[in-house]
């Protein structure tokens, strides 16, 4: 049963002269102009009944269930049949309240609740009542429906329509045919919600079934939300088909860490283990939709690789050689693990210090103790979050536009995307970098025009279903992009428009002070929108090198003695430390001792192979990760870490909204990053005074945030105006050659969504696109497999044409088989495109 | 008896190829255009009004008002839309007139889209009759040529455009706004109301949607006066129409008669019943109309007192069966209609049609109890009035009015064990004496 939330907020003078006030079944209720009836009687307690209703899809009318009687239309009359005086019974989903109604529901008319048995009846004379080999059997809105509003006994004795069963209509969802009652809340949010109309109704009569076209199955992110509104068990995922019954099922409420959005999400889990997870209900967040992503990817913490026991490697050097020379990983209890990670540590400390890699899947807690373990038992501010590519510049731009809800404190919300006047998209792709924002921009752009543009390399799907305009910019370019809108009587960004920052803006140099500068000059407000769950967070809690925990700056001597003395502490390091490139170059160089390193994988990072020399190289390396990586096998000191389902914790999305989330699973041996933390610290002498995720949380209330001075908003900054313009070089893309475009697809080889095969079989085909003038020289046609070579190597992919700038070409980072950031090189790099063989 | 009929849309289509604009315009076709064109098209609307035309596709709602419903002060461009989606089982007067006479459609379009403003126009029609397409097509290009359609018609400043459009032979898409969804390239459900098609129908822009029959009944009136077209008929049920005879009649056909014409009347013209046989049943208006009996020979076939009978004058489609017909069989295929006919978009008439089907099917070989009986129309009126739109509410018709006026019949299939009738008897190649 799928009911309106109750909207929040002040009742203001205008709404309440927009009151209609009407009578269900006796009482009077006063609800806004046009509300449906059937909202309007779940305010008096009365739930009618209803399948292809939704309160986020359209109204159709389609089922008939929601039939009621209508004793006075407002006008003093009642709808009666014509020509008589029995009342016509009417659909209440789409009947809106009129001043004076009278409405009469099962509850009080016998008509209606007759109407209403009726239509249950017809529903399940060719529904297969195979309830109990059902997945929904236990949830069933049918099911419960017609044990509330249906008759007990059938009166009918035929043939019901059959089919064979089930049909994939993608590698994901399935459908069984025979169980549809023909609602159309599937389809409808295909088309309406997510803007991939894949699925539609075809045939006609009984035999009316939900289809796709033959060679185009149901890949949208975010079909699995279908499976969720299904009112009965037509839809199922092949992930939990036949898998667990409702009623065997735990549910924890949770939050997505998958993105940076912060759903709502709902965790099932039944004998210690996942068995699937559903969107929660947050009408301030992600409504009731989540990504396939959210939905799908949570086995990676259920598989073989996961790590369950601490490991050291034998004969393993305090500083010096690598890993060549040193013993194999074995096995270690938790107290000897601590102790050889703290000697180990303490050396390192001496030999040129540590330098601290979080990677952005921790919690917010857990980035908080990465910082204070790094500032208070290992003295340095050589920490960084960014396991991607970034610059100083960023950093600046975080501590300056972003910390502490940015200069104003004003978040920027979900709900001011509803209500922005324009909205400007830099180096972020929605669709694929964070789906709730996509849906919410998108249920925008369709409501009221919501202007949205874009500064990127092409108008990509995701951009066309909301309706946006593509500022066509060449990678490298956007900050010439963003200080030409400052004059752009078009676009006429001004404090009602908003500046969606992607974190992948980071990598063109001088766009993020654009940013900021444009932002001065129009009053626009900035969301800087990262793509992983504990960016944000990690910003909060200075898990940076310029920033300590609640925003403080390095920098500033009272804001470091003011956390000193919250931490009691003699001081912290004065100097800003370097940032994740500068600790990997100075650990490849031999400078640093030591890295600590989290979830970080090497090829995320700007230079895959310096990463993975300084890791490798670094003398004493402690590793904190879920399960086996490229880290682990090199690191000296291997600590499992709980994945989110076996602890409790926070993460703070886009918006800087605190979410925080419980423990589903309760695995005694599985300890969250902060309590590995402490316990190295108590080795190393200088205890955290903390050991849980509440203790921490806890401390970092009382720490609170700075209220002192901020960053400067760093419009000056070197990299600002001049750009790349400065170096004088002849810049790609100009000089006849190409430029890789390039970002991370929403489904893609990620190692969050190892285990979650069928979903990866929805991903997006990879493809080379490329400009028209560009295929035509290439000497190509579509469709055809050329072979795109950048410093990293080449890969033979299908080429495709898109709107791209002369000399741009564009092709997934990270497409499951066909991953280019592995195999061609990272986004900006200078690419080469030959071939056409077909 | 022959003084009763009035000639006006049948007049010209015993002429030498009365379909070529020659043809019809020796006979003063598109004088009405000429006329009208001399007007203001409010004064159009005046005169449509004035003669209290009422819809010929069934409903019967007043032509001049739906045309009076269009917002002229919408910015958006207007439409007219005609309904020659013809495929009420019964129903054969549209297809005839555009096959004979096309052109009274088509200047019957021009004038009504002045009269509306609307310089668009299509004619949606189905799409089985190849024959009459290629007809009304041809009718199209050669009033192109003479100038009645295209840019500045006759020097009047009025452009028309008028698109003919073959469906894909959907009962459903009779329906007006599955009609709309249809023309737009979706596939043919109908939609909800409100917006009305007067407000957002077509693209979503103000929509006359008017049967074949209602807009070629315009040029007349045009030409010879509302008071002449108003003269004719009864007192709410004003002028002439089509009314198609079919079945255990002599000479089945359409005759074109003022409303209020008896059934006795119409069935006398049409050289009485079957010769040797007696009137059973008849439907007043295709089979969505509920059934008469022989106790209606002498009614007036007009809005009202088909309806005062418990019945509608739909389409003026009289569908005559005489005593060798199984009335549970004519249903059982009327029902089975329905069924492979429903949309599939609302569950009573998808899932009811589905349901009626088989329990006729059950009762007609006789395998059931009188209790299905009260089944069947208990499944009526489930869906009678509950269903999304009128197409649900047909299917109910021949049912509920067939077991009022012949529920012993149905009780005799079950004491019979099968059906009782002679399945022979009632089919054209039938030996007269064999039942004489």
């Amino acid at each position: 049963m799928t009911t309106t939330p109750e909207k929040t907020g002040s009742t203001t003078e205008i709404e309440k002269s927009d009151e209609v006030t009407l009578t269900i079944d006796g009482v009077e209720v006063s609800v806004p102009k046009n509300t449906l009836v059937i909202r309007a009687a779940e305010r008096i307690g009365v739930q009618i009944p209803r399948f292809c209703d939704h309160p986020l899809l359209a109204p159709v009318g389609a089922c008939r269930q929601c039939l009621v009687v209508v004793a006075d239309a407002g006008n003093g009359r009642a709808i009666n049949m014509p020509g008589t005086d029995k009342p016509k019974p009417q659909a209440s989903c789409t009947l809106t309240v009129a001043e004076g109604m009278v409405v009469n529901t099962q509850a009080t008319s016998e008509v209606a609740d007759k109407a209403q048995q009726g239509q249950m009846e017809f529903l399940l004379i060719n529904h297969p009542l195979d309830c109990p080999v059902c997945d929904k059997g236990g949830e069933c809105p049918l099911q419960n429906q017609a044990m509330s509003n249906g008759r007990g006994e059938t009166r009918f004795t035929e043939n019901k329509r059959v089919y064979p069963k089930p049909t994939n209509i993608s590698a994901q969802v399935l459908l069984d045919r025979e169980r549809c009652v023909l609602c159309a809340r599937c389809t409808r949010f295909s088309e309406q919600i997510a803007g991939d109309p894949f699925i539609a109704l075809i045939e006609r009569g009984a035999l009316q079934q939900v289809g796709i076209y033959e060679k185009e199955p149901f890949e949208s992110y975010f079909s699995g939300n279908t499976i969720q509104i299904c009112p009965v068990g037509a839809l199922t995922s092949s992930s939990y088909r036949f898998r667990s019954r409702p009623f065997d099922l735990v549910s924890t409420p949770s939050v997505a860490e998958i993105d940076a959005c912060g759903s709502a999400i709902r965790v099932d889990h039944r004998r210690g283990k996942v068995m699937r997870r559903l969107s929660g209900d947050d009408p301030e967040v992600n409504e009731e939709w989540i990504t396939d992503k959210d939905r799908f990817a949570f086995s990676y913490a259920m598989l073989e690789d996961r790590l369950s026991y601490p490991m050291v490697r034998d004969g393993a050097p305090h500083n010096g050689a690598s890993t060549a020379g040193k013993g194999e990983l074995r096995p270690a209890s938790w107290p000897e693990a601590f102790v050889l990670a703290a000697r180990g540590l303490a050396a390192a400390r001496e030999a040129g210090g540590v330098g601290v890699l979080t990677g952005g899947r921790i919690t917010a807690e857990d980035s908080y103790a990465y910082s204070k373990f790094a500032r208070v038992a290992l003295g340095t501010n050589d920490i960084d979050f960014r396991a991607r590519p970034h610059t100083e510049e960023e950093a600046a731009f975080l501590a300056s536009q972003v910390v502490l809800n940015g200069p104003g404190g004003n978040p920027v919300t979900y709900a001011d995307l509803e209500s922005a006047r324009s909205v400007v998209m830099v180096g972020l792709e929605p669709e694929d970098e964070a789906g709730t924002i996509f849906l919410r921009l998108r249920k925008t752009a369709r409501g009221r025009l919501l202007p949205i543009y874009s500064i990127a390399p092409y108008t990509s799907r995701g951009l066309h279903k909301m309706s946006g305009t593509l500022i066509p910019t060449r990678p490298g370019e956007e900050a010439a992009a963003l200080d030409a809108l400052a004059h752009d009587g078009t676009v006429a960004l001004d404090s009602g428009g908003l500046l969606l920052v992607g974190e992948r803006t980071a990598s063109s140099p001088g766009a993020l002070a654009a940013v900021s500068r444009l932002s001065a000059t129009t009053g626009a407000r900035v969301a800087w929108i990262p793509r992983r769950a504990g960016d944000r967070g990690a910003v909060e809690t200075g898990a940076l090198p310029n920033l300590l925990p609640g925003g403080r700056p390095v920098a500033d001597a009272s804001a470091r003695v003011d956390l000193a003395t919250a931490w009691g502490v003699e001081h912290l390091p004065e100097y800003p430390g370097r940032d994740g490139e500068a600790i990997l170059a100075a650990a490849a160089a031999g400078e640093l001792g030591g890295l600590v390193v989290g979830g970080v994988d090497p090829a995320d990072l700007s230079d895959p192979a310096l990463a993975r020399q300084a890791i490798e190289g670094a003398g004493f390396v402690v590793s904190l990760e879920v399960r086996a990586s490229e880290v682990t096998r090199a690191a000296d000191i291997v600590f499992p870490v709980a994945p989110v389902t076996d602890r409790s914790g926070t993460f703070v999305n886009w918006e800087g909204r605190v979410r925080h989330f419980g423990k589903v699973l309760h695995n005694p041996s599985a300890l969250p990053d902060l309590r590995v933390l402490a316990g190295i610290a108590e080795e190393l002498g200088s205890p955290l005074g903390w050991r849980t995720p509440e203790q921490v949380w806890s401390e970092m209330t009382q720490v609170g945030p700075w209220d002192g001075e901020r960053v400067s908003t760093g419009l000056d900054h070197p990299a600002g105006r001049a750009g790349s313009e400065a170096t004088g070089q002849p810049r790609p893309g100009h000089d006849g050659s190409l430029v890789l475009a390039s970002w991370k697809q929403l489904i893609d080889d990620g190692r969050m969504q190892d285990g979650a095969d069928d979903m990866r079989r929805t991903a997006r085909k990879p493809i080379v696109l490329v400009g028209a003038g560009t295929l035509a020289e290439l000497g190509a046609g579509a469709g055809d497999v050329v072979t795109l070579t950048g410093p990293l190597g080449s890969i033979d992919l299908p080429v495709g044409v898109a709107d791209l700038a002369e000399g741009t070409v564009w092709a997934p980072a990270s497409a499951p088989g066909a991953s280019v950031r592995h195999l061609v090189g990272p986004a900006g790099s200078t690419v080469t495109l030959t071939g056409g063989a077909r | 008896m022959t003084d009763v009929l009035t000639p006006v849309l049948t007049d010209n289509w015993g002429a030498d190829r009365s379909w070529t604009l020659a043809a019809y315009q020796e006979q003063g076709g598109y004088a009405g255009l000429k006329k009208a064109l001399a007007m203001t098209p409010s004064e159009v609307v005046e005169s449509v009004k004035a003669s209290n035309l009422r819809g010929r596709g069934g409903a019967g709602f007043p032509t001049g008002m739906k045309w009076g419903f269009i917002p002229q002060d919408n910015p958006n461009p207007k439409y007219l839309v005609v309904n020659a989606d013809e495929s009420e089982p019964g129903t054969c007067k549209d297809i005839p007139l555009m096959m004979a006479s096309p052109h009274t459609l088509v200047e019957g379009v021009i004038i009504s889209s002045y009269a509306i403003r609307a310089t668009t126009a299509f004619i949606y029609i189905r799409g089985e009759v190849l024959h009459v397409i290629r007809r009304l097509q041809r009718a199209v290009q050669e009033a192109y040529l003479a100038g009645h359609l295209g840019k500045d018609i006759h020097g009047s400043g009025y452009d028309l455009d008028l698109v003919v459009h073959a469906g894909a032979g959907a009962y459903i898409c009779g329906e007006e706004t599955a009609l709309l969804d249809s023309l737009e390239g979706r596939r043919g459900q109908p939609r909800l109301r409100p917006p009305f098609p007067a407000v957002a129908g077509l693209y979503a822009c103000p929509t006359v949607i008017n049967n074949v029959e209602s807009i070629a009944s315009v040029p007349s009136i045009i030409d010879r006066g509302a008071e002449w077209f108003s003269a004719m008929g009864t007192e709410k049920s004003k002028g002439f129409g089509i009314f198609s005879l079919s079945g255990h009649v002599t000479n089945p056909g359409q005759f074109e008669a003022p409303l209020g014409i008896t059934l006795r009347q119409l069935i006398d013209l049409a050289g009485g019943m079957r010769d040797g046989h007696e009137l059973k049943f008849w439907t007043p208006g295709g089979s969505s109309t509920p059934l008469l009996t022989a106790e209606h020979l002498d009614m007036p076939l007009d809005f009202e007192a088909v309806g005062a009978a418990g019945s509608m004058l739909g389409t003026r489609a009289l569908q005559i069966f005489d005593e060798t017909t199984c009335v549970v069989r004519a249903v059982l295929r009327w029902t089975e209609f329905y069924k492979h006919e429903s949309c599939g978009k609302c569950t009573p008439c998808r899932e009811g049609t589905w349901w009626m089907a088989q329990t006729l099917a059950r009762l007609e070989q006789g395998d059931g109890t009188g209790e299905d009986l009260e089944l069947l129309l208990d499944q009526c009126d489930n869906i009678l009035g509950r269903s999304f739109c009128a197409l649900g509410d047909g299917a109910t018709s021949p049912i509920s009015s067939s077991i009022q006026y012949f529920r012993d019949e149905y009780l005799a299939h079950l004491t019979h064990g099968s059906c009782p009738f002679d399945r022979s008897a009632s089919t054209i190649f039938a030996k007269v004496e064999a039942h004489a």
